[in-house]
């Protein structure tokens, strides 16, 4: 028993003896969540190999990647997702050791508050494309993957909000009951894994973009 | 507010009932008569259900339950429907090309494009998907030991999202029109400027239901596999359904995610003006042509898998012999999911590539060939020396080893470009991949349906209206499509809808036979079920073991409680149940009950699945409202469930021993029937087991060789 209590038994972080019952529990859905997280990447990955052969043969009459990205704010926005993520963390230290719900909730918000930073930031982005550079989704193949992959990306970080939200509102219904604990364990698992995809992004769209 | 906001593109002559009116042809007509099919259908099946006062059973019974075995059979009901209607367009279709020699037939061209597109649509995304659903659904819980899936809420809402996709394309035959672009959808053909009808909307949004619902299947049963399994129940003592079902699961998590952002992609064109797939500004339908058939080719895996699974479980139970090479069926298994993605291509050879890349892909494609010969002869193997029983399932299997392995040749033959340059596009290509999805998926599903419907329902079906269908499909698939190599060789192209060419009218005048013999089976198995229903007396097997079977399944009662095993079982050999059998330790009392938890039923998954019908279909029709009330409204009602925290429900230790006890005692008292009586009233579903023992094997003998693998 105090084998199956300490064991790791998924990847990310596990509950453990702080909460044995539901670190048990949790194996199930958080695999099936890992698997979730899985196909979702393979989705990100049909959009990033359509991106890589758009952006170089689908400029047609259109502007180019370096005529219309702007680093700097790519930058920003990459700090902000990645302390977000990092607020995120604490968050899930915070649940899985203390369960203090006041720190949980001031976690969550600087996590969600970040995260709506850089959606508004990516928006601000778009439309700043749009007004200098005229650079809409339908001027060329390459700008319509371009919106399609880092606009799949800015919607899986606005659902993640949502669903930050709906749990913040699930904290104060129920307390941090074992079945708030495995959903936060699988939202930070998709937020963490948001990083990861803007991390791609951020290196092939953004820094290739403009090098070449 | 005007007509547009509140009906979008809907107007009254969207109805096809007007076409007949407005513009009187035979193709109108052949429309109208199957719109009025649809709706007859749906008021026969309201009509009936309430006169007969079943509305509340659906609903508490079918509709809201959880459990994997009823979400199963659901998903196979579907897919009969489904699979009715593709089965009388197919004929339809045989008919025309029959009718169209030297003239136009009785189909106007679009008509007949239309005919093309819904047949290969439907067969795949809602009949042969929602089939091995449905049966990788019900059969491999059980098969490894287990209560239910690991998500039982996403199953039902799956479930619902397959069944949206089904009721939209069948909703095109009274509104609208469904698309002419065949079931690949390749743009230009099917973007805004070629196809600016409501067509390939239709396609678009019951293809993308179905795959989502195949996604979050695809997670739920790999999950299930490598996390629900029984104590002892290694990887390595799965039965080989739950093999498949492992491995096609894996293939669907990574496959359809690509069709997803395909018919995404093609959306966007169409809805917005994005230029993914246009001829002009850049766009590029090659890369459709990538990610479709990086979906399209595990696919054919994903289906012909689990149908490898059926066979497995069949050749072995009717040989009474262990499955030979079980490890070898099991590498071959993983070997085929592994290489399918690396075959794309050979979809599009003809479409620009250089022809290394050609070769590369067609030389992936051969090696394909290695490991299903592997499995081939295992099967023979299995039967070699066995006490073979010919029923059924079985008659099916020896003919799907001789007809699917010529279709593997003609296999062999499109891998290779320079061949395929000369007959793509051709009926060569439509009677090979038929070939392979008739006596190799539809054909193991009709034995595995023959095979495991007394596991569920409780009685067996009648053997003899069985044979009989078989001896209509094994003539019948030969004659209909064995022609199509020899003209689709001399020339024919597929998707043609009036030819010229005298050569061929013999040819599709025996193909046309064979389509009615195909029927005339299929009307054998509605007959059968009809009959053994009114025997079900005579026919009942609710002892739980009616061929002397060899996996857990077997094990319960039939129908097998809701859930499944009072204690779970522990497991210590693969077929730990006819070991058992063998050994006479079979039917055991466990030690001890416990209580379990199992879901309460949820109207969760019809609402949502309500919600995205409503959703697809007025994106369909450009309804924006009902579009934004849809999408909300699938959303607020799964938030909603999640602060539902009253969904288990607990079924007593008391009621399990009672239960489990009264089954035990009454197989106990049973006595078992020989394999002799197997077909007759005496079969209650208690074996007296007939395991061929191995006999001790010469030194690098064949049985040697057969306990290596």
């Amino acid at each position: 028993m105090s084998m199956a209590r300490t064991r790791n038994l998924h990847p990310g972080i596990n509950l453990g003896a702080t909460d044995p019952d539901v670190h048990r529990a949790a194996e199930g859905v958080v695999f099936g969540f890992w698997l979730f997280l899985m196909a979702d990447l393979v989705i990100f990955g049909a959009l990033f190999a359509t991106y890589a052969a758009m952006s170089v043969q689908g400029i047609a009459q259109g502007p180019s990647p370096a005529e219309i990205f702007d680093l700097g704010s790519a930058f920003v926005e990459t700090v902000l997702l990645l302390l977000s993520s990092f607020a995120f963390g604490f968050a899930t230290l915070e649940m899985k050791y203390r369960g203090n719900i006041g720190r949980l909730y001031l976690w969550l918000a600087i996590a969600g508050l970040l995260g709506a930073g850089f959606v508004a930031m990516e928006l601000h982005d778009y439309a700043n494309m749009i007004a200098v550079h005229g650079a809409t989704p339908q001027t060329s193949g390459f700008l319509s993957a371009y919106y399609l992959l880092t606009g799949t990306h800015v919607a899986h970080v606005s659902f993640g909000i949502a669903w930050m939200v709906v749990l913040m509102v699930q904290i104060g219904v129920f307390g941090l009951t074992g079945i708030v604990k495995l959903r936060l364990l699988r939202l930070g698992l998709f937020w963490h894994m948001l990083d990861v995809v803007w991390v791609g992004i951020f290196t092939l769209v953004y820094l290739f973009g403009v090098v070449s | 507010m005007n007509w547009d906001t509140v009906f979008g593109k809907l107007r009254w002559d969207s109805f096809v009932f007007a076409g007949a009116i407005e513009n009187p042809s035979a193709s109108e007509f052949v429309a109208f008569g199957a719109g009025s099919i649809v709706i007859l259908g749906a008021i026969a099946v309201v009509t009936l259900l309430s006169v007969m006062g079943w509305w509340v059973p659906l609903w508490k019974n079918w509709l809201t339950s959880l459990d994997h075995k009823k979400i199963g059979v659901m998903y196979i009901v579907l897919a009969i429907i489904m699979f009715l209607r593709a089965l009388i367009e197919a004929a339809v279709m045989r008919s025309q090309q029959l009718a169209a020699y030297d003239g136009p037939g009785y189909l106007a061209p679009d008509h007949f494009g239309q005919l093309f597109t819904t047949h290969g649509t439907i067969m795949i995304f809602f009949v042969a998907m929602p089939m091995i659903t449905g049966f990788m659904n019900y059969l491999m819980p059980l098969q490894i030991g287990a209560r239910d899936v690991t998500f039982p809420l996403l199953n039902a809402i799956s479930l619902m999202l397959t069944t949206a996709g089904a009721i939209l394309v069948m909703a095109s035959l009274v509104i609208g029109e469904f698309s002419t672009g065949g079931w690949s959808a390749y743009p230009p053909y099917t973007g805004l400027e070629f196809s600016p009808g409501v067509g390939v909307d239709y396609w678009i949004w019951a293809v993308t239901l179905s795959s989502i619902s195949s996604t979050m299947t695809a997670i739920n049963l790999t999950a299930t596999v490598y996390k629900n399994r029984c104590p002892g129940m290694t990887l390595m003592r799965m039965p080989l359904f739950s093999w498949t079902t492992l491995c096609a699961s894996v293939l669907m998590l990574f496959a359809l995610a690509p069709l997803t952002a395909a018919t995404s992609m093609l959306a966007l064109d169409r809805y917005v003006g994005f230029k993914f797939f246009t001829n002009a500004d850049g766009g590029n339908m090659m890369n459709y042509a990538n990610l479709f058939w990086l979906f399209g080719h595990p696919e054919v895996y994903i289906l012909i898998l689990p149908a490898y699974g059926v066979w497995s479980e069949v050749v072995p139970t009717f040989s009474a012999k262990n499955l030979y090479g079980y490890r070898s069926l099991v590498y071959a298994t993983i070997g085929i999911a592994f290489v399918s993605f690396l075959v794309w291509l050979h979809h599009f050879f003809t479409m620009g590539q250089s022809a290394g890349v050609n070769v590369a892909f067609g030389i992936a494609t051969m090696i394909i060939g290695i490991p299903t010969g592997v499995k081939v002869y295992d099967w023979m193997l299995t039967m070699y020396r066995g006490r073979i029983r010919f029923s059924t399932p079985m008659l099916f299997h020896i003919y799907f080893i001789v007809v699917f392995i010529i279709g593997g040749m003609t296999g062999i033959l499109l891998a290779n470009p320079t061949v395929d340059f000369q007959v793509h596009n051709s009926l060569f290509l439509v009677a090979h991949f038929h070939n392979m999805i008739i006596p190799g998926v539809l054909y193991a599903l009709f034995a595995g349906y023959i095979f495991w419907f007394p596991k569920v329902f409780g009685f067996r079906l009648d053997e003899r209206l069985g044979r009989r269908a078989f001896w209509c499909f094994a003539p019948g698939f030969i004659l209909a499509f064995f022609p199509l190599y020899i003209i689709g060789l001399a020339g024919a192209t597929r998707r043609t809808v009036s030819w010229s060419e005298p050569f061929y009218l013999p040819y599709f005048a025996v193909a046309m036979f064979g389509a009615l013999l195909i029927v005339a089976g299929v009307g054998y198995l509605i007959v059968q079920v009809v009959v053994s229903y009114r025997n079900r007396e005579q026919l009942a097997a609710p002892l739980g073991d009616p061929w002397d079977a060899r996996s857990l399944e077997w094990s319960t009662a039939s129908p097998p409680p809701e859930y499944n095993f009072a204690a779970l079982p522990v497991v210590d050999a693969r077929d730990m149940f006819a070991e058992e059998k063998e050994n006479g330790t079979a039917y055991r009392s466990p030690t001890v009950y416990e209580d379990i938890e199992v879901l309460r039923n949820s109207m969760t998954a019809p609402l949502v699945g309500l919600a995205a019908l409503a959703l697809a279909f007025a994106l369909v029709w450009h309804i924006w409202w009902l579009a934004i009330l849809g999408f909300a409204g699938a959303w607020a009602v799964i938030i909603a469930r999640s602060f539902n925290t009253n969904t288990m429900k607990v079924i007593p230790a008391a009621t399990l021993r009672a239960e489990n006890e009264a089954f035990l005692t009454a197989v106990r008292n049973a006595p078992g029937v020989d394999r002799d009586l197997e077909f007759s009233p005496q079969n209650k579903g208690k074996a007296a087991p007939d395991l061929v023992q191995e006999r001790p094997a010469p030194a690098g003998g064949h049985q040697a060789l057969g306990a290596a693998l």
